[in-house]
């Protein structure tokens, strides 16, 4: 009788632990490198508050980031960053949603790093396109840390450069992510 | 006991069901909850920290310089003789520094009266939104002029003090959407010595601009200021400047037609002898270039 309500109590606790398999950081980093080859300035921002959610039992993951959070090195960047490239008042976030693919090659609970794909939707200056990219999930006591570096084409998300800034602004924009996620308890 | 397996049972009928939920399509990032607005700051009010003429309620942002070149050209009707004006130019150049979000200061030096001019501008209140947001800008300037020529009358006994002139301003300003921008300037201009003993030497007026935006690089700007008290009788006008601001990479040039001459305070407020209704107006443009002088609060 005992044992059987230790038992009921045992499996309420795991079945507790084992839902807690979500892990999440409202300070991950994205940085952004749209810098032509030809330009003799840096072009790149950097946000240190993007939004991520994985869940470790399905492989899904999503992020959020508020596009004004960029900060650049030249006032004037972020000035025309926010006004005439992203237009983050009428667009004020980007967001991608997808899946961890392989993700049953992932064990959350042993320390490693583990090479995965991930695929999903990304959705920027109103616009959404399929990304697919090879990320680095880095497990460690029990929080994970994620890493990505894709490209996206600029045309593809309806943010034109101008000819006149051609020669510093590149056409494809490159994007590294990388959070440290921690075990989300509701 | 047969209560304790039902509870169980239940147990892991519930665990199994939960994780079947985990596998559907949901949004993960719900469970974070609803992102706390926060107090931010409305930007980009004007292209410039001028929006032809008179200051803007837009500051520069901290650590850079703002390199102006103003020019007026001649009046445009001079006719084919003097190519409409464009044969003259007055102009004035100008630094401005951008201290704070909410101070700059900066000066310059114009062809016109050989003229030093030199101002601090400070926001007590800045158009925000989120909690504790405010709906307007409000910016105090305080500026001072000094004439460069000779004594007009060199017998007298002339003080240096009488070549300065000072100015204060309070710019309440609104961007009302994106594409649309409305100031309204109350302005003292304070003459040390007004050019006949009939003048005041404090001249009131009262300035309305603004922008409206056309495409992303494009937006039409008005500048106007009415002198309500203390305009010498006659031979003097209201300033009137009508414009476009075009953007190009770096570059902001604000190209308008303007019927004052004069590129500081003093100057286009008590000075302007020019009248729209006889076409004595002139082009002028002004080109700024900002410089990113101290580094940004990127690490």
């Amino acid at each position: 009788m005992k044992s059987l309500l230790l038992f009921a109590v045992a499996v309420f606790i795991i079945s507790g632990t084992s839902m807690a398999q979500k892990y999440y950081t409202k300070n991950g980093k994205i940085n952004f490198d749209a810098t032509a080859p030809t330009s003799p300035e840096k072009i790149e921002g950097v946000n240190r508050t993007a939004t991520c959610v994985i869940d470790s039992k399905s492989g899904n993951m999503q992020f959020a980031v508020l596009m004004k959070g960029f900060e650049f090195e030249r006032a004037l960047m972020e000035e025309h960053f926010n006004e005439n490239y992203i237009e983050s008042h009428k667009y004020p976030k980007a967001e991608f949603k997808g899946e961890i693919k392989q993700n049953d090659a992932v064990n959350y609970s042993k320390d490693g790093t583990y090479p995965v794909k991930i695929k999903g939707k990304l959705t920027l200056h109103g616009e959404s396109k399929d990304i697919e990219t090879e990320a680095k999930i880095i497990i460690q006591n029990g929080k994970i840390s994620a890493m990505a570096e894709f490209s996206v084409k600029l045309d593809d998300f309806k943010v034109s450069i101008p000819g006149i800034v051609a020669d510093k602004v590149s056409k494809v924009a490159k994007i590294s992510v990388s959070c440290s996620l921690e075990p989300f308890k509701s | 006991m047969k209560k304790l397996i039902i509870i169980t049972a239940s147990c892991f009928a519930g665990l199994l069901t939960s994780n079947r939920s985990f596998a559907q399509d949901e949004d993960l990032l719900k469970l974070l909850g609803e992102e706390k607005t926060t107090k931010e700051w409305v930007k980009y009010a004007f292209k410039s920290s001028r929006v032809i003429n008179s200051h803007s309620m837009e500051f520069l942002n901290p650590g850079t310089m703002d390199f102006r070149i103003l020019h007026r050209f001649g009046q445009l009707n001079q006719g084919y003789k003097n190519f409409f004006g464009l044969d003259q130019a007055s102009m004035r150049m100008g630094f401005d520094f951008g201290i704070l979000q909410n101070l700059m200061l900066g000066f310059g030096r114009s062809t016109y009266k050989k003229e030093l001019d030199a101002y601090l501008k400070f926001a007590p209140i800045r158009q925000s939104t989120g909690p504790g947001s405010m709906p307007v800008t409000v910016a105090l300037v305080s500026g001072v002029t000094l004439n460069g020529m000779d004594w007009a009358d060199p017998d007298r006994k002339n003080f240096f003090t009488s070549k300065l002139a000072y100015y204060f301003q309070v710019v309440i300003g609104r961007k009302f959407s994106e594409g649309f921008t409305l100031q309204v300037v109350p302005t003292l201009v304070h003459l040390n010595l007004a050019p006949f003993n009939t003048n005041d030497n404090d001249i009131y007026g009262i300035g309305v601009g603004g922008r409206f935006k056309l495409s992303k690089r494009i937006a039409f700007t008005w500048d106007y200021t009415h002198v309500v008290m203390g305009m010498p009788d006659s031979g003097y006008y209201q300033p009137l400047s009508l414009g476009f601001d075009i953007e190009t990479g770096g570059h902001v040039f604000q190209l308008h037609f303007s019927n004052s001459t004069g590129m500081n305070e003093r100057a286009f407020i008590t000075e302007t002898t020019g009248q729209w209704g006889k076409t004595e107006i002139r082009f002028g443009f002004n080109l700024s270039r900002v410089f990113q002088v101290r580094k940004s609060k990127k690490q």
